[in-house]
């Protein structure tokens, strides 16, 4: 092709070559205007996120604590116990970290690690630390085992060999209510300690009940909303939104001064005659008052998509339905539902994504079966200190919301959503 | 201007190793449980080392466990410069390098003269960690509405005494205490504990009352759950329960038998700012007058031997007399189990576990 034909703009140049530059220039402004959003969600989400997922398979305590041992247990063969050599360095490697006091670094930070899988341990090792720089020369297995006959227990070293590998699934094991027989299969664990599965299924449950109920208790009201003149409507949706705009806490509060056994309620029933003094209803503490609180928290979540695709139906439509003959149900049902069916997908995700993950409510108002998951991964990450199964158990919590997001998305087509 | 040369003079004079600190006033937090136990270590130990120093403490409170320490060292941002924790999480943080270790050898004798090492009760200094009190788990019951409670199988037997229970959420202490209800002598807990049976026995017995029970989680949640009449009887912290009835007069009574005790200590999390005058701090705050004026605001036994006997009355209230109160007082001791740090440290995960799911259940 040959500079003559091109189509040149005033100044001489090419037009293609000057629309690129001017469209470069444009991607390169809207770049830049993102940037700021992008750093942002990279530092506070992709980053922390892709933390989780990694310590939810990561861990090196046995290595960096004990790491000519580590090295030397992955070479055993996993029968009888491990060579004398290995029960050497263990005891010298030992008797090293047993003098580091650097974060991570310590004997117990290795004990710790080894007892989440062998439960009982911790204290094996931490006191055979303080005697280890003792052993000056061997035969160390029988130095070892001297000093507690736990060291002849074999399933010990197939722990520490497990434990010496860095990428590790033992965390996904124990978070899936399994875990590691003594000969390193992994089996079922015991029922009387079977607690995540269960869990996580009655979140989903809960949530999904949650969801159901908001769904009832928002589509009169947003559609209430939605026809009612300006002047009502606008009181409606103050009545609405001021709950939506006071502390999370106050309501949760507010809740338990309600429900509660000397509460509102129940002192009203007793006055009233219904129930007798001793008779009180427990409604709080217990997966009851969780179901309440939130759904009364996550309900304007409901109201506002409904509300927002409600308000642009035009009333003529409907009446337009029933003038031809429609009656009134069919109507409903054929036309005004369809048009609905938008903000509906829209609030029920949102409902039921933020029910699965939610924290503060069941925490306060949930005694003891009213706990979610998200509980769970709380306790792990503030009181038992396990952050690496805290990880794995949010990780699963995120690829349940993955896959139910997939779900829907086939089932409803993420286009359709409208949230406003 | 006077005041401030007043207290530069004092504290020179009172410290020479610490003029220089003194001299530039330091600020070091101080992070304790809340309530009314912060409150007596605030009066105790705070103000009057403030007033001798010139540094200035800010009081934080927390609700115990390694968690923010944890974060803050693994952070590299330490912005607590004293933690008063439990026994078992001194000696579990100590193990993992989260806190620093303290030189005990600095501690100041006992004001009988005997030496800080002989005045201390026995385990009460470790590596990490200098005690301050001992505390106890113990069962109140609000003596308006129930009397006669005298031992820990009464406290689960639902038939004699039908009404509600509190306690603590979590398997420590309530497992020891199921046990005692069950007939094992306090001295027999931990080895059945360490067995499957035993655990079983204790899970068993907590079943008995397992509906009737509301769960608690922090310190001050006992004697307001007694006081709003939602529990009948409940486990609780002994100083508060002692509160409870001393500041604000109100009916209860604590039982003694079976009570599991335990240790607060002070630890400094690991690369903390301020360590001298940190230090000045603890070795002033376990001072044996410290320790004892402590014990005049809650009924928490000092660790040191020296002070059982200067520990007076109650601060306001003259009559009331404290050591009856305190829980190694030898009428409350008779049948009372020390928390055996080791076995929670060894078991605690997986007993916690199994409690978790037999709440769920």
């Amino acid at each position: 092709m040959s500079t003559a034909d091109l189509t040149l703009t005033q100044d001489g140049i090419p037009l293609k070559e000057k629309l690129a530059k001017t469209t470069a220039l444009q991607r390169r402004r809207a770049f830049l205007l993102t940037l700021p959003l992008v750093l942002f969600l990279i530092i506070s989400f992709v980053i922390p996120i892709g933390q989780m997922l990694f310590s939810s398979v990561h861990n090196d305590k046995v290595s960096a604590v004990v790491p000519n041992f580590a090295d030397a247990i992955l070479q055993w063969d996993g029968q009888g116990l491990p060579s004398e050599e290995t029960f050497e360095i263990f005891v010298k490697d030992l008797a090293a970290a047993k003098k580091v006091r650097e974060v991570g670094r310590t004997v117990g930070n290795m004990a710790t690690r080894i007892n989440y899988e062998k439960p009982g341990s911790r204290s094996l090792f931490t006191s055979t630390a303080r005697k280890a720089g003792k052993i000056k020369e061997g035969p160390y297995k029988e130095a070892l085992i001297k000093i507690n006959k736990k060291w002849a227990d074999p399933s010990i070293w197939l722990t520490l060999q497990r434990a010496a590998h860095d990428i590790t699934p033992a965390f996904y094991i124990a978070a899936l209510d399994l875990k590691y027989a003594d000969d390193g299969s992994v089996i079922k664990a015991d029922e009387l300690y079977q607690i995540y599965l269960d869990n996580l299924m009655k979140t989903l449950g809960v949530s999904a009940l949650i969801t159901f109920i908001c769904v009832l208790l928002a589509y009169p009201v947003a559609y209430l909303l939605s026809v009612l003149p300006l002047r009502q409507s606008n009181l409606l949706m103050i009545m609405v939104l001021l709950p939506f705009w006071t502390s999370l806490l106050v309501r949760t509060t507010a809740w338990i001064a309600i429900l509660q056994t000397e509460g509102v309620i129940n002192d009203m029933l007793v006055f009233l005659g219904f129930i007798s003094d001793d008779g009180r209803i427990q409604m709080i503490y217990n997966q009851t008052g969780t179901i309440i609180a939130m759904v009364h928290i996550l309900l304007p979540f409901m109201i506002l998509p409904l509300y927002s695709v409600m308000k642009t139906i035009p009333p003529s439509y409907m009446r337009a339905a029933l003038s031809m003959g429609a009656k009134p149900l069919y109507a409903y049902r054929k036309v005004y539902l369809p048009q609905t069916l938008p903000g509906l997908a829209a609030g029920t995700l949102l409902v039921f994504i933020l029910a699965i993950g939610y924290y503060i409510t069941p925490a306060l108002v949930g005694g003891e079966d009213g706990l979610l998951i998200s509980n769970l991964i709380a306790y792990h990450i503030q009181k038992s200190l396990n952050w690496s199964l805290g990880a794995a158990l949010g990780t699963l919590l995120l690829a349940v919301v993955l896959i139910l997001y997939w779900l829907y998305n086939k089932l409803i087509g993420i286009d359709k959503l409208r949230f406003g | 201007m006077n005041k401030l040369v007043n207290k530069t003079l004092i504290a020179a004079a009172v410290s020479t190793a610490f003029m220089a600190g003194a001299a530039q006033a330091e600020d070091i937090t101080v992070v304790s449980w809340g309530g009314a136990y912060t409150t007596s270590q605030v009066e105790a130990y705070h103000k009057p080392w403030m007033a001798k120093t010139g540094n200035t403490i800010v009081s934080e409170d927390y609700s115990g466990g390694l968690a923010e320490v944890k974060a803050q060292v693994e952070a590299g941002n330490v912005t607590w410069n004293l933690v008063d924790v439990e026994l078992s999480d001194a000696v579990r943080g100590c193990d993992e390098g989260i806190l620093e270790v303290i030189d005990s050898s600095g501690l100041p004798n006992g004001a009988d003269g005997s030496s800080a090492e002989d005045d201390f009760l026995p385990g009460t200094v470790t590596e990490c960690a200098v005690g301050n009190i001992v505390w106890s788990t113990i069962v109140a019951y609000d003596t308006s509405k129930v009397q006669g409670v005298n031992t820990m199988a009464d406290f689960f037997d639902l038939d004699k005494f039908p009404g509600k229970r509190g306690l603590r959420k979590g398997p420590k202490p309530n497992l020891e205490m199921a046990l005692m209800a069950d007939g094992v002598p306090a001295g027999d807990v931990y080895d059945l504990l360490n067995t499957e049976a035993g655990v079983d026995r204790a899970f068993a017995k907590l079943d008995s009352i397992r509906d009737s029970v509301v769960w608690w989680e922090a310190g001050a949640q006992p004697p307001q759950l007694l006081a709003d009449g939602e529990v009948l009887m409940t486990t609780a912290y002994n100083g508060r329960i002692f509160n409870a009835v001393a500041a604000e007069g109100k009916p209860f009574d604590i039982m003694w038998d079976g009570q599991v005790w335990d240790l607060d200590l002070w630890v400094i999390p690991k690369g903390a700012g301020n360590m001298e005058a940190t230090m000045d701090f603890i070795k002033f705050s376990t001072s044996t007058q410290a320790l004892a004026d402590q014990a005049s605001w809650i009924s928490y036994g000092p660790v040191r031997k020296s002070s059982a006997a200067l520990v007076g009355s109650y601060h306001n209230q003259p009559e009331l007399d404290m050591a009856p109160h305190m829980p190694t007082a030898p009428a409350n001791f008779g049948n009372a189990l020390q928390n055996d740090f080791e076995f929670w440290a060894d078991n605690q995960d997986q007993l916690n576990e199994r409690f978790n799911a037999w709440l769920t259940k």
